[in-house]
């Protein structure tokens, strides 16, 4: 009974590390209707700069800590202007705006036509080349980088704690609860609220959708650096492993919470986390990796919602 | 107010637009008739900067707005409410006025326009929290319109506000119009229900094929009989 409490709790604070790690897909998705494949490669050459800031100068972590985040915003500013530009139609000339506009009643943006096709294609060869720039940067497997990792255990009761991993678990509900207020109290987040829900009307009111988005997509970017940074810390390390585990971990967190939902995305990686902490007790390291297959299969193919109490939209506000 | 000169948009190779000249005046309606396809939709997501002409010219109280944003042209006084109405469906119906009203910074004056719009559609009041998508369809261009009056406009651009609604939402739609004309706002309407134009509009233009071929007052659009026979049926106006 304890070992499953143990187990849960900590999957609970495993699922914050992957709900921030998908934060950045889920508001990518949000803006855009586009998913960025780069995004796990980003991080990880920003984690690389961030590295090798560390071995070459042994800068202090929080000097590592603004660098990723600069070097990721720049990074997504990179991917969004290579991969992105048929997205947010450049400029005022938005005559492909109108096309989309005509199709979003009710329904989601659909395949109406390549870009979508291309947006993933094209962010899929960046993924490879920012690896590579990655790997050119520092070609060792094991890279150190600043560990904030704590010594000791906090024992709660039976039950032990790492007190690193409930910062980290802590860092991820703060920033999704900053998001969520920033996105539902301010004139910035109602510009990319009504920018991701109606584009033509909001070029319409004025909204300068085009910024908005690259805006939105950098910061986005940014945050895969700060949740990078906030996994590696821990470890103490960075391998080349790290961009395809961002990337895997963010993207089922943010499918599990429906992809686009800020909320959602802390849902979907708790869930995420407590699936793989049990699984791993169950079958260990091999059954993990399968839960974590398993559960975006499973949410891929079951149409769970059908399943869900339906609530009245007017609550939703 | 409103100058349009040899204005011509091109979807592609196709041109919707061949040349469109007309104006409209301050303080008054102006009404633009003319079947599906003609390009009045078109014609109105130019004017807002949405869609970019080939050539010609909009001038705009003396200012050209032709090669401006959609941002720079609300800035300056223009406001559409648009076709299918278009309004913020995942956001709230304060969130879509608060939206109309981007632009703008004075705060105080913003929350006061929000009261005078429940004031003026008190419908909208009662729905307030709602999100715009779960609304009718007379209610969403209730807002649709009210959105677009946040900006405060000079002039504001009607898209077929009556489409696709039951007769008494159309009557309210028209009375909102008289009442706002009244108000002295100058209103650009795009119609195809000819016989409720006629009753608040002062100048009427009719485009047809991408191109103005009448121009005139609601005497003469009587009087004209092809006009006659196309929008207000064989009945002779007596």
């Amino acid at each position: 009974m304890i070992e499953l409490l143990q187990r849960t709790l900590d999957g609970l604070l495993d699922g914050g590390a992957y709900a921030l790690v998908g934060l950045g897909l889920t508001f990518t998705f949000g803006t855009l209707r586009r998913i960025n494949l780069a995004y796990g490669a980003g991080a990880m050459l920003a984690a690389y700069c961030g590295a090798w800031l560390f071995q070459r100068f042994d800068a202090p972590a929080v000097a590592v800590l603004m660098a990723v985040v600069a070097v990721a915003a720049v990074v997504g500013l990179y991917v969004d202007w290579l991969c992105f530009p048929a997205a947010h139609d450049g400029g005022h000339d938005v005559t492909h705006a109108v096309g989309p506009a005509v199709t979003r009643s009710g329904a989601p943006v659909g395949g109406a036509d390549g870009r979508e096709v291309v947006a993933l294609a094209s962010s899929f060869a960046i993924w490879m080349q920012l690896e590579q720039l990655a790997v050119q940067l520092l070609p060792r497997h094991l890279n150190p980088f600043p560990s904030l990792a704590s010594a000791s255990e906090w024992l709660l009761g039976p039950m032990a704690v790492r007190p690193d991993r409930l910062a980290l678990a802590l860092l991820a509900l703060l920033t999704v609860a900053a998001l969520d207020r920033w996105l539902h109290a301010t004139r910035g987040g109602l510009a990319w609220r009504a920018s991701a829900d109606q584009r033509v009307a909001a070029h319409l009111v004025g909204i300068a959708v085009a910024r908005v988005q690259r805006l939105a997509f950098a910061a986005a970017c940014g945050l895969s650096g700060l949740a990078a940074f906030a996994v590696l810390t821990i470890d103490g390390q960075v391998t080349p492993m790290v961009g395809m585990w961002v990337l895997l971990k963010g993207l089922v967190a943010a499918m599990l919470g429906g992809l686009g939902s800020v909320r959602g995305v802390l849902a979907g990686g708790l869930l995420l986390g407590v699936v793989e902490a049990h699984a791993q007790g169950l079958f260990g390291a091999v059954g993990r990796e399968l839960a974590t297959f398993l559960l975006l299969f499973l949410v891929l193919v079951v149409p769970l919602g059908r399943w869900l109490p339906r609530r009245s939209e007017a609550a939703v506000v | 107010m409103l100058e349009i000169n040899g204005l011509a948009t091109a979807y592609g190779k196709i041109e919707a637009l061949k040349g469109v000249s007309l104006s409209a005046r301050a303080g008054e309606v102006t009404c633009l008739l003319g079947p599906n396809g003609a390009g009045k939709t078109t014609l109105m997501m130019t004017l807002a900067g949405i869609l970019r002409p080939q050539r010609g010219s909009v001038r705009f109280e003396g200012e050209e707005l032709v090669g401006k944003s959609p941002a720079e042209i609300v800035a300056r006084g223009l406001a559409l409410v648009p076709e299918n109405r278009l309004v913020f469906p995942g956001l709230s119906v304060r969130e879509n006025l608060l939206a109309g009203a981007y632009r703008r910074k004075d705060r105080a004056g913003i929350a006061a326009d929000i009261e005078r719009m429940f004031d003026r559609f008190p419908v909208l009041r009662a729905r307030i929290t709602q999100l715009a998508g779960t609304l009718s369809g007379g209610e969403q261009q209730m807002l649709a319109v009210a959105r677009a009056l946040m900006s405060r406009p000079r002039l504001l651009l009607m898209d077929e506000p009556s489409v696709g609604l039951a007769p008494l939402i159309v009557a309210e739609i028209f009375s909102i119009i008289r009442q706002l004309h009244a108000e002295g706002t100058s209103i650009f309407l795009v119609e195809q229900n000819a016989h409720m134009a006629l009753k608040v509009a002062q100048h009427f233009c009719l485009m047809e094929q991408g191109r103005i071929s009448f121009s005139g007052t609601p005497g003469e659009l009587s009087a004209d009989d092809v006009v006659q026979r196309a929008y207000l049926g064989q009945r002779r106006a007596a």
